[in-house]
C-alpha cells in the first residue's frame, strides 16, 4: 500500500523490491506454461511423422520405420505404479497409523526419522539395490506364486523365467513410495480431533475400535489424497525401473514375466541412440506423462478440497 | 438407602479377564517350538523363513487365546495391533536393507583411487577408474543450481507471504503445488526440448543446472513460504511502526528470524535434487574425462555415473556403481542430518 506519510527514498525501495518479488512470482506461471508449451513444439514433429497411431501401437521404432506408439508404455506405467499401490499402501497406512496412534512419544520421533530417511534415498540407489539385491532374492517368491497361484493370469508364466520383472519393479516403487503415502498420512491422522478420540474411548472402545471409528472416517480423503500423490510419484519414475525392468514393448498381465515397459524408462534407455525423430518421440511420451501427472495431481488436490468442504459442512 | 449392600445388584460383571504379559511370552515360546517343529518335519529352511514363519504363529495363536480369555473385540484389537507392528518393521526393515547392503558393497572400492580418477581411459572391465570426474560434475551442477534456485524461490516465498493478494498469488500458489508433483525426467525434456534443440546449445552441465533449478524450486518456495508464515506478525508491524519501509523490513527483520528455517529447507532441496539421475541424463549427457567448465561439452554426474556403471555387465563396473551409490548416500544423508538438527536448534525465536 503506498504510504502517504513517507516520502523517504526507501519508497523507491520499496516499489523496487515490489516488482521484483512480483516478477518472481509471475515466472513461476511463465515456467509452467513454458514446460507445457516446449514440450508440445519439439513433439509435433513426432504427431506428424508417425507413421502409426501413436496412442495405440505397441512397437517403438522411431528412428527407422516411424512407427511407434505409447500403448505398451502407459499401460505399463500404470501397472507398475498400481502394483506399488497395492504393496505399498496398506503397509504405509500401517506405519502412519502406528506412529501417530500407537507409539508412545519416545518411538514415534525416531519412527517418522526412519521414515524420512527411506524418502531421502536417491532413486539411482533404490534402482541399484533392486537390480543386484532384490531381483536375485525375489526368484523363489516368484516361482512360488507360479507354482501354487499361476491359473490366475497375474501370476502365468510364458516360459517361466523370472528376474527382472513388473513384480520387481512393483516391489521397488512400493519402498520408494511407502515414505510418501506414510508422511502425508500420518499428517493427516495426527489432526483428528482429539474430542472425537477420546468420545470413542469413554465409550469403552478398544485402540483399533478408536481407529476405525474416529481416525480413518476423519482421515479418509487425506488418505486418498496421499494414495493419489504417491501414484502420481511412481507413475514418474525413471531411473529405479530402468534398471529392474528388463524393457519390452508388449502388454501383458503376467506381472512375473520379464517383460513391459513404462513412459519414463522408455526415455531414459533409448535417449542415447535417439536420433531427430527418436527424440522428438520420447519428447512426445513425455508429454503424455506430463499430462498424466498433472490429471493426477489436479484429482489429488480436488479430493481434498471436496474433503474439506465435506468436513465444514 | 443408609444400608451397605452386601451383594452386587446383578451377577454379571462389566470386565473380564486381561491376558498377563507372561501369557504373550508363553505364546512367544511357543510359536518357536512349534515353528522349529516344523521346520525339522518338513523341507521348509532357511532363517528367514523360519523368523517369518514363526511370527505368523505367534500372531495366530495370540489372537485365539484372546478371543478366548477377553473376548472377541479385544482379540482383534490385539491383532490389528501386531499387524500395524508388522508393516512398521517392514519400513524399518527396508531401509536397513538398503541402507545395509549398500554399505556392505560400497566399501568394496571406496578407497582414495575411487576418488582422485575419473573414467578416462580406463574400460569398463578395468578394476580401476573412479568417480571424480562425476563427483566434480554433481558439485559444480548442483552449485550453480543452487546459487539461482535459492534466490529465486525465497523471492516467490517473500510475494507469495508478504506482497500476494488476490489473483496472481493463488494463481502461482497452485502452480508451485502442480511443480512438487512433476517428474524429474518431465524436467529434463523441458530443458532438452528448450535449451539443447530448440537453442542449439550442447549438452553441458549448466543445462543440466537449468533442470535442477526446475526441480528444486518448488521445494525451496514452500518451505521458505512455511518459515516466512511463522515470522510473528508483531515483529513485522513493530518494525512498520517505527516507519521502516516494508523492503527494508523484510530483509532486515522478516528473514534474518526465518533464515534457519530457510536454510533448512535450501539444504532439503540440495540433498534431493543431488540423487537426480534422470534429468541430468538429458541434459548433461555424461562423460568418461573430467570436464572441468560446466557451460561447455558433456560433464559427468554422480547419480548418472552409478546409473551407467550399474547397467553394465562387468564386475569391477557394478563395484563402481556401489561406491558412487555409497558417496552419493553418504552425502545426501549428511546434508539431511544437518539440515534437520539446524531446524531442531535454530527455531524461530519471537
Amino acid at each position: 500500500m503506498k504510504s502517504r506519510l513517507s516520502r523517504n527514498p526507501s519508497r523507491r525501495g520499496d516499489v523496487l523490491f515490489r516488482w521484483a518479488a512480483k516478477g518472481s512470482g509471475a515466472l513461476i506461471l511463465v515456467l509452467l506454461v513454458a514446460i507445457a508449451a516446449f514440450l508440445i513444439v519439439e513433439a509435433i514433429p513426432a504427431f506428424q511423422g508417425d507413421k502409426a497411431n501413436f496412442f495405440t501401437t505397441l512397437t517403438w521404432d522411431p528412428d527407422q520405420t516411424q512407427v511407434f506408439g505409447i500403448a505398451a508404455l502407459v499401460f505399463g506405467s500404470v501397472l507398475s505404479s498400481l502394483i506399488a499401490l497395492v504393496i505399498g499402501v496398506p503397509i504405509a497406512v500401517g506405519v502412519a497409523l502406528f506412529i501417530s496412534q500407537y507409539a508412545p512419544k519416545v518411538i514415534a520421533r525416531p519412527l517418522g526419522y526412519v521414515i524420512d530417511l527411506l524418502a531421502a534415498v536417491p532413486s539411482v540407489v533404490f534402482g541399484l539395490w533392486g537390480l543386484i539385491w532384490l531381483v536375485p532374492n525375489l526368484i523363489p517368491l516368484s516361482q512360488f506364486l507360479n507354482r501354487y497361484f499361476g491359473w490366475i493370469p497375474l501370476f502365468a508364466s510364458t516360459n517361466q523365467t523370472y528376474g527382472k520383472s513388473m513384480f520387481a519393479a512393483g516391489v521397488v516403487l512400493a519402498v520408494m513410495v511407502l515414505p510418501i503415502i506414510a508422511a502425508l498420512c500420518r499428517e493427516v491422522f495426527i489432526q483428528t480431533p482429539s474430542e472425537h478420540i477420546e468420545a470413542a474411548f469413554a465409550l469403552g472402545a478398544t485402540r483399533w475400535e478408536m481407529v476405525r471409528m474416529a481416525v480413518l472416517p476423519y482421515g479418509r480423503s487425506g488418505m486418498i489424497s496421499a494414495i493419489v500423490l504417491g501414484f502420481g510419484r511412481a507413475v514418474g519414475e525413471t531411473i529405479a525401473i530402468a534398471l529392474v525392468l528388463s524393457a519390452s514393448n508388449v502388454i501383458t498381465i503376467r506381472i512375473l514375466d520379464p517383460a513391459g515397459a513404462t513412459i519414463a524408462a522408455n526415455i531414459a534407455n533409448k535417449f542415447g541412440d535417439a536420433g531427430a525423430m527418436g527424440r522428438s518421440a520420447l519428447i512426445a511420451s513425455g508429454l503424455v506423462l506430463f499430462a498424466i501427472t498433472l490429471v493426477v495431481n489436479f484429482g489429488a488436490r480436488a479430493i481434498v478440497r471436496r474433503g474439506q468442504k465435506g468436513a465444514k459442512a | 438407602m443408609s444400608a451397605m449392600l452386601d451383594e452386587p445388584l446383578t451377577t454379571t460383571r462389566l470386565t473380564r479377564p486381561r491376558l498377563p504379559w507372561t501369557a504373550l511370552l508363553g505364546t512367544a515360546v511357543g510359536a518357536v517350538a512349534i515353528t522349529a517343529l516344523l521346520f525339522v518335519l518338513t523341507p521348509l529352511q532357511g532363517y528367514v523363513g523360519f523368523i517369518l514363519i514363526a511370527a505368523v504363529v505367534y500372531v495366530i495363536a495370540l489372537t485365539v487365546l484372546s478371543a478366548v480369555v477377553e473376548g472377541w473385540r479385544h482379540a482383534k484389537d490385539r491383532l490389528m495391533t501386531n499387524v500395524l507392528l508388522a508393516t512398521v518393521l517392514f519400513a524399518v526393515l527396508a531401509l536397513v536393507g538398503v541402507l545395509g547392503y549398500t554399505i556392505l558393497r560400497g566399501l568394496a572400492r571406496f578407497d582414495p583411487d575411487f576418488f582422485t580418477h575419473s573414467m578416462r581411459s580406463v574400460a569398463e572391465s578395468d578394476p580401476d577408474g573412479g568417480a571424480y570426474h562425476a563427483i566434480i560434475g554433481t558439485l559444480e551442477q548442483v552449485g550453480i543450481a543452487t546459487a539461482i534456485a535459492a534466490p529465486l524461490g525465497i523471492l516467490v516465498a517473500i510475494y507469495l507471504v508478504e506482497f500476494s493478494t488476490g489473483r496472481l498469488g493463488r494463481v502461482v500458489s497452485f502452480l508451485v503445488d502442480v511443480m512438487t508433483g512433476l517428474p524429474s525426467i518431465v524436467a529434463g525434456l523441458f530443458i532438452l526440448a528448450l535449451w539443447i534443440v530448440l537453442l542449439g546449445q550442447s549438452f553441458s552441465g549448466f543445462a543440466g543446472s537449468l533442470a535442477l533449478i526446475v526441480l528444486m524450486l518448488p521445494t525451496v518456495i514452500r518451505s521458505s513460504e512455511e518459515m516466512l508464515k511463522l515470522v510473528p506478525d508483531s515483529l513485522r508491524e513493530a518494525s512498520y511502526a517505527l516507519g521502516v519501509a516494508k523492503w527494508i523490513t523484510v530483509v532486515r527483520v522478516v528473514l534474518p528470524t526465518a533464515t534457519a528455517g530457510i536454510v533448512t529447507g535450501v539444504m532439503l532441496a540440495i540433498s534431493r535434487v543431488m540423487g537426480e539421475t534422470a534429468p541430468v541424463l538429458l541434459t548433461v549427457f555424461g562423460a568418461q574425462a573430467i570436464n572441468f567448465n560446466p557451460f561447455n561439452g558433456p560433464q559427468a554426474s554422480l547419480p548418472l555415473f552409478v546409473f551407467n556403471e550399474a547397467g553394465q555387465p562387468n564386475d569391477t563396473a557394478i563395484a563402481r556403481a556401489w561406491a558412487g551409490a555409497l558417496t552419493l548416500i553418504l552425502v545426501v544423508l549428511l546434508l539431511n542430518l544437518i539440515a534437520r538438527l539446524v531446524a531442531r536448534f535454530a527455531r524461530v525465536r519471537a
